[in-house]
């Protein structure tokens, strides 16, 4: 069936709420925009809260420690500002400082990225922040069923996650099988090649597609590769497939100080150097706050056109 | 008559479990060295720990925080695996990962400890939460905080959040007059934390936090009507920390009459002359915490350090 990535989050999160009573859905407006699984699960799992992020995320942690599996719905990423001290400082630490006595089986939504123009305190792409943070987990799927099947996954697991949505594919519907279990830790190559690798994630591996397609005309075969869990992180798909082509572009909407793109970047080059035939590559959005205004907004993420160029260049060098 | 040698005894046994948490923390503020790190003591404050967590039962929950030890040692934790915690020992609650600062021991019902001034306050509606979907809907959560984590704005949320969805969690603020190194009267409008939660419709009391009877007693009827009706409560106690904020601290910064006035409303001294208890007993009975607490370190000093993982 097809659906859109919301769509096939809220079935895969009314199959786990089925499934398992520890479930519960907590967030602003869960219930009022959830009608269907406030009907189905009742006003104690499905429970709208304060605007009050520090709170929410505290209670889901206290809870996820005692027992339950909260999914929380803190809308928009720069809203996890406001909840740091319970996810980093306990929720990413509790577990190895009590000496194992706890786990923090909870999921956190947050909606990222280009496509809707609302501004750099709607729009962050954080997400190596909390790579950055011992103990969580990292997520951030490009379609509907890795969407879904990431969330089956997510709760698992007893560890705390960040799922990530893309608000530049919130449109783009896919085909959705309704049973999707995807554990985190496990990229997927999008399409083969052997001139070039190509790693995204969200909306940059579409446009890394999108460059594929035009480079073939140019008789180049890129690999494109979809990290969708940025923590754990898949080094052995992007180590083989840099084996086989030699050449690797980083494509990131996010910065790229201290980024995905530069931890893949060292990776090749720690443990892959030999085979590479040009120097690792990233293709990053800007050390700065997303701006509001459509084609501005496009304009810090990178597009097709670009990454193509960045990979013509590439085929040049000479290592 | 009979209730009244039955109050006896139970003051006794507070007096006794104030004089072993006293121990306990002179102890670590006598034997401070760069191999056991400092720690953030209770001294003066045993009252609040033993009033409260002795009007707690088995299926309830308590989260503490940085200044532990007389709520985990009134919960009945063992000194020596306490000590073994905050000496990086592999026998401690938390196999030595914890430190002073973060010990939690499930076991006990002592859940989630964060250092993090309001962190406490963070979780606590969920545990409470938790419990009230889990298998013990009887069962409450207490959250121990101070006058310094009432001014983050984490405790209005939590307080929101407990009084919005009827959490069973009391809420026990021991108000001991500094906050790390700044006194309260700097930082906070009014004398008491109590005042701040009318607005949110929370029952809130005032108590002396040096009286262990007058704790335990608020304590027991808070307990009992916050578990009958399932609505959540405020505890303030009125207490000072006679230490540091963290040893060693040589509270260069404390103002002497204060200070002074404080320790003659000591509350272990307080209990003793309660019961009227002779100076030999009272002595008698310092003396026995104490060796029980100097074979404990001694113990915990022999215990083999963690495994690297």
């Amino acid at each position: 069936m097809q659906q859109t990535s919301e769509q096939a989050l809220t079935a895969a999160l009314h199959r786990a709420m089925a499934a398992d009573e520890r479930v519960i859905f907590i967030g602003e407006g869960v219930a009022t925009k959830n009608p269907e699984l406030l009907a189905a699960f009742g006003a104690e799992r499905v429970r709208n809260t304060p605007l009050a992020e520090a709170s929410i995320v505290g209670c889901a942690v206290g809870a996820a420690a005692m027992g339950l599996r909260p999914v929380v719905d803190l809308l928009f990423s720069p809203f996890l500002m406001l909840a740091m001290d319970a996810l980093v400082n306990s929720a990413g630490k509790l577990g190895p400082l009590s000496g194992g006595q706890f786990e923090f089986p909870l999921v956190l939504l947050a909606r990222t990225g280009a496509g809707w123009a609302i501004g750099g305190q709607h729009n962050h792409n954080l997400e190596a922040m909390f790579v950055h943070t011992p103990g969580l987990q990292v997520l951030m799927p490009s379609t509907p069923a890795d969407t879904a099947g990431l969330l089956a996954g997510a709760l698992a697991q007893p560890r705390p996650t960040l799922l990530f949505s893309d608000i530049g594919l919130a449109h783009d519907t896919g085909d959705v099988q309704g049973d999707e279990l995807l554990l985190p830790g496990r990229a997927a190559v999008r399409r083969r090649g052997d001139a070039v690798t190509l790693v995204g994630y969200g909306k940059t591996v579409n446009h890394c597609l999108a460059a594929a397609q035009a480079l073939q005309a140019d008789g180049l075969g890129a690999e494109v590769i979809d990290l969708r869990s940025l923590k754990p992180l898949d080094t052995a798909t992007v180590l083989a497939s840099v084996r086989k082509t030699g050449r690797l572009l980083c494509v990131t909407e996010a910065s790229g100080l201290c980024g995905l793109a530069a931890e893949l970047c060292a990776v090749v080059a720690e443990q892959a150097f030999a085979p590479l035939k040009a120097a690792p590559q990233r293709l990053t959005g800007p050390d700065a706050p997303a701006l509001a205004s459509w084609p501005l907004e496009q304009a810090a993420v990178p597009q097709p056109e670009q990454i193509a160029a960045r990979v013509r260049a590439l085929m040049n060098t000479q290592p | 008559v009979k209730a009244a040698a039955m109050t006896s005894s139970d003051a006794l046994a507070r007096l006794d479990a104030m004089l072993l948490i006293r121990a306990y923390e002179e102890q670590l503020a006598a034997t401070t060295s760069a191999r056991q790190p400092g720690t953030c003591t209770s001294v003066g404050q045993e009252a609040c720990a033993v009033g409260v967590v002795g009007a707690l039962g088995a299926n309830d929950r308590m989260l503490t925080n940085h200044r532990s030890a007389g709520h985990l040692l009134a919960r009945g934790a063992d000194p020596e695996r306490l000590f073994a915690e905050v000496l990086g020992r592999a026998t401690g609650y938390c196999g030595g990962h914890a430190g002073s600062l973060h010990i939690s021991a499930r076991e006990l019902g002592v859940v989630l400890t964060s250092t993090i001034v309001g962190g406490g306050l963070s979780l606590a509606p969920g545990v409470a939460l938790a419990q009230k979907r889990g298998a013990q809907p009887e069962g409450i959560t207490a959250v121990f905080f101070g006058d310094g984590a009432a001014c983050q704005g984490i405790f209005h949320e939590a307080v929101n959040l407990a009084v919005t969805w009827r959490l069973p969690l009391l809420f026990v603020c021991e108000n001991n007059q500094w906050q790390a190194y700044v006194h309260r009267r700097e930082t906070m409008p009014g004398e008491h934390v109590a005042d701040w939660v009318q607005g949110h419709g929370l029952a809130a009391e005032v108590v002396d936090g040096n009286d262990a009877e007058a704790v335990h007693a608020a304590a027991t009827h808070t307990v009992a009507a916050l578990r009958a009706d399932g609505r959540p409560r405020l505890l303030e106690l009125t207490t000072y920390r006679q230490r540091g904020h963290f040893e060693p601290d040589d509270q260069a910064y404390v103002c002497a009459t204060e200070h002074a006035q404080w320790l003659a409303r000591d509350p272990i001294q307080r209990q003793a002359q309660r019961l009227r208890l002779p100076a030999d007993e009272l002595a008698g009975r310092r003396d026995a915490a104490g060796r029980r607490i100097a074979q404990a370190y001694t113990a915990a000093l022999a215990a083999p350090w963690p495994q690297q993982a």
